[in-house]
């Protein structure tokens, strides 16, 4: 499955464990909420980045304590008609102020790139190739949005205020 | 009118041109059939029983004439020349080609037409009263805000794969024509005791297998916290709606599984967060929304024009002017009701013929403005009173001044199973039936006020629990079988009917409506009580027993 970070498909430095899967001994890895939650301190003293695998059914309040000093959530969408993880995306960027890694995992597909990149998503494990190389192109297709998020991309009403200030100063 | 500035065409160019693409991928095989559905929904894109169906927006029932002229144009390039307006303020074309629908997208772009959200588990269509802007005693052009909501829902990026589908209606009236209650989020717009404009919230109503009315959440959320407020219900939903049933999945199950109490606590608690952010609207951004609705340029004309004092002496003009034309908030003019509900013919249809001729009758009675009713009617909102008789005389040649708005063959039905893949039972040949039976005018006027909703299955598209006489097709047995109630209604005082009896074959639903109607008429009090009214008075029984004492 490709992975797209940063607009550009890019090796995948994590590795996923599952619940019961050894420790590896270095290396960068994805681990699932509940044994993250179980082993936070052992897990975050070992070198090699820290990713948590957060449900979409849990409460993303109880990751807040550990954000600074994981590098990578990972949100999943079990399909892509599931939207729940949009709200917890919009919430570790924008109340919780969660600046690493937000990885969109599951169904993700290109019709969906522009509503994730608003919520706050910088990561993507896209499940069809030709998705993924399409990326950049899809993440342009729009150029008009109506609401803000913390993406910070420039509302309609926003520009609207602007528009209407350049021209009263022009008069 | 609200006029598309550069930013509202460019964003419906864009979706445009990304459909474009997502039939292009569906037709090459790209797009599995499972993924497209849902991008096809989001487009207002259904596949039914014999076509694929295409739902178009009317925005909080607004539409200027070019538009009018444009989806007159879609009906004949695209369809067979005649469209459906719905209960929610939207128009349906039951014969579209998958191939040409960027196409048809594409036309209606240009007018600023669109069909985003029309169907799919996103904030649908804004619906409003047809008369926001028009009406006597509206507190404030409440249009302003329905335009700021269209907006904030449209390609939200938080809540575009809800639990379920979520409807909004706005209402600035003290009469409720926007059946704000049976809507996930009803609006009231209200004033507080400094005059600061704001809202009274409802939430959770709804009708479908579990109807619910609405209940009020907050009772004054200020206008400038009225985007932060939505956007908490609606995080609180995205949440914690149910995903397991999709007959569990509005939100008026999480209110009442929750509680009122509860759910309102989880909405402030998030509400507080964000309530301070940039969803805050600043009076500037009101201002600049409205500064781009026209507002007719109305002459001062005399309450009683000759014309009209004329014109009272033929019976048909008066009998048309009595039911269709409404009070009008400047004086000369009135609100006029156009039916489309013509004796035997299919509830809320329109040909691509009348739409083009209703859309200059508009240019030239009506400053160029139509609306669209949930009662599956249209209207002309400005109509200067001298101008009724010529125009009555107009719409008659067209066959849209049925004398019948609000009586008993004004009838709400779904398509049910003539067109639509969920239903269970025909709705319009019921409808068409019972207009026959009642197409006595004088008969009709003698009953009154009287709506009829028929709905062809559970989902209730067409309204049936809040209908003052609702019809449910259910199917039984593999036979058609109706559910009858009485006592619904949908405004400010909705309620939910109450079945009167068994089921009835679908041959004997109009005999069952005949013999309601005549207990009605004998056992109400005056002939002013409305049938409404006296089932609120005696209840379901007296007429239970008229009508099924003989069954």
């Amino acid at each position: 499955m490709p992975l797209v970070n940063g607009g550009k498909i890019a090796d995948d430095s994590f590795v996923k464990l599952a619940v019961d899967t050894p420790l590896p001994e270095g290396g960068d890895i994805l681990v699932p909420a509940e044994r993250f939650l179980g082993d936070a301190d052992a897990l975050l003293k070992r070198g090699g980045k820290v990713g948590v695998i957060w449900p979409n059914n849990r409460d993303i309040a109880e990751l807040v304590p550990y954000l600074g000093r994981i590098a990578a959530v990972a949100l999943v969408f079990p399909t892509f008609r599931d939207g729940r993880a949009y709200s917890q995306a919009r919430l570790l960027r924008e109340r919780y102020d969660y600046r690493g890694e937000l990885r969109a995992t599951g169904q993700v597909l290109r019709d969906q790139f522009v509503f994730m990149l608003r919520a706050g998503f910088d990561c993507f494990e896209v499940k069809k190739q030709a998705d993924a190389e399409a990326f950049m192109q899809t993440a342009k297709r729009y150029s008009v949005f109506y609401q803000p998020t913390g993406d910070g991309r420039i509302t309609a009403l926003h520009r609207r205020m602007q528009l209407r200030h350049s021209e009263g100063v022009g008069t | 009118m609200y006029a598309y500035d550069e930013i509202d065409r460019t964003l419906v160019n864009e979706r445009v041109s990304e459909f474009r693409d997502q039939v292009k991928r569906r037709l090459s095989g790209e797009l599995t059939e499972d993924e497209f559905k849902i991008l096809r929904l989001q487009n207002g894109v259904y596949l039914q029983l014999h076509a694929y169906m295409f739902r178009v927006a009317i925005p909080y029932g607004t539409l200027a004439s070019n538009q009018l002229r444009a989806l007159a144009h879609v009906a004949r390039k695209y369809d067979r020349g005649y469209g459906h307006f719905t209960t929610r303020q939207n128009i349906q074309f039951n014969w579209i080609k998958l191939a040409e629908l960027p196409d048809a997208l594409a036309d209606l772009a240009e007018v600023g037409i669109h069909a985003m959200q029309t169907s799919g588990n996103n904030m649908r269509n804004v619906t409003s009263d047809q008369w926001t802007g028009v009406a006597p005693g509206e507190i404030e052009d409440p249009r302003i805000w329905s335009e700021l909501i269209r907006q904030h829902t449209t390609l939200h990026p938080e809540f575009s794969f809800l639990p379920r589908k979520f409807k909004i209606a706005i209402t600035a009236s003290d009469h409720d024509r926007a059946a704000i209650k049976i809507h996930d989020i009803g609006l009231k717009l209200i004033k507080n005791e400094k005059g600061e404009t704001g809202f009274e919230v409802l939430v959770g109503g709804g009708l479908g297998r579990t109807p619910f009315i609405g209940k009020t959440i907050k009772h004054f959320v200020h206008g400038r916290d009225i985007l932060s407020y939505i956007e908490a219900i609606l995080r609180v939903y995205n949440q914690y709606g149910r995903r397991d049933n999709i007959y569990k999945a509005r939100i008026k199950i999480l209110v009442h599984e929750l509680g009122i109490e509860k759910f309102s606590r989880e909405v402030e608690d998030e509400w507080q967060h964000i309530r301070n952010s940039s969803l805050q609207i600043d009076d500037e951004v009101i201002e600049d929304i409205r500064s781009r609705f026209t507002y007719p340029a109305y002459e001062k004309l005399p309450h009683m024009p000759d014309e009209l004092r004329q014109a009272a002496a033929d019976p048909g003009f008066e009998a048309w002017r009595k039911n269709s034309v409404a009070p009008h908030k400047v004086q000369g003019y009135s609100i006029v009701t156009v039916s489309l509900k013509p004796i035997g013919a299919p509830p809320g249809d329109a040909t691509a013929e009348q739409m083009d001729a209703l859309a200059d009758l508009a240019d030239k009675y009506s400053f160029g403005e139509i609306r669209v009713g949930h009662e599956q009617n249209l209207a002309l909102p400005h109509v200067a009173k001298r101008d009724l008789p010529a125009l009555w005389k107009a719409l008659n040649r067209l066959g849209l001044a049925t004398p019948n708005v609000n009586l008993i063959t004004d009838i709400i039905a779904c398509p049910g199973l003539d067109y639509c893949s969920l239903a269970n039972a025909r709705s319009i040949p019921i409808a068409q039936e019972l207009t026959r039976r009642f197409s006595n005018h004088e008969l009709a006027n003698l009953i009154g006020r009287l709506h009829i909703n028929i709905s062809g299955c559970i989902n209730a598209c067409g309204h049936h629990h809040v209908g003052h006489i609702g019809i449910l097709g259910v199917e039984k047995n593999g036979e058609e079988v109706y559910q009858i109630t009485i006592g619904g209604r949908a405004d400010e005082s909705a309620a939910l009917g109450n079945l009167i009896g068994p089921g009835v074959k679908f041959d004997e639903v109009a005999d069952v409506i005949e013999d309601v109607v005549e207990a009605y008429l004998a056992l109400r009090e005056r002939p002013e009580e409305l049938f409404i009214d006296t089932v609120k008075r005696l209840g379901v029984e007296p007429f239970k027993e008229r009508v099924y004492a003989t069954r």
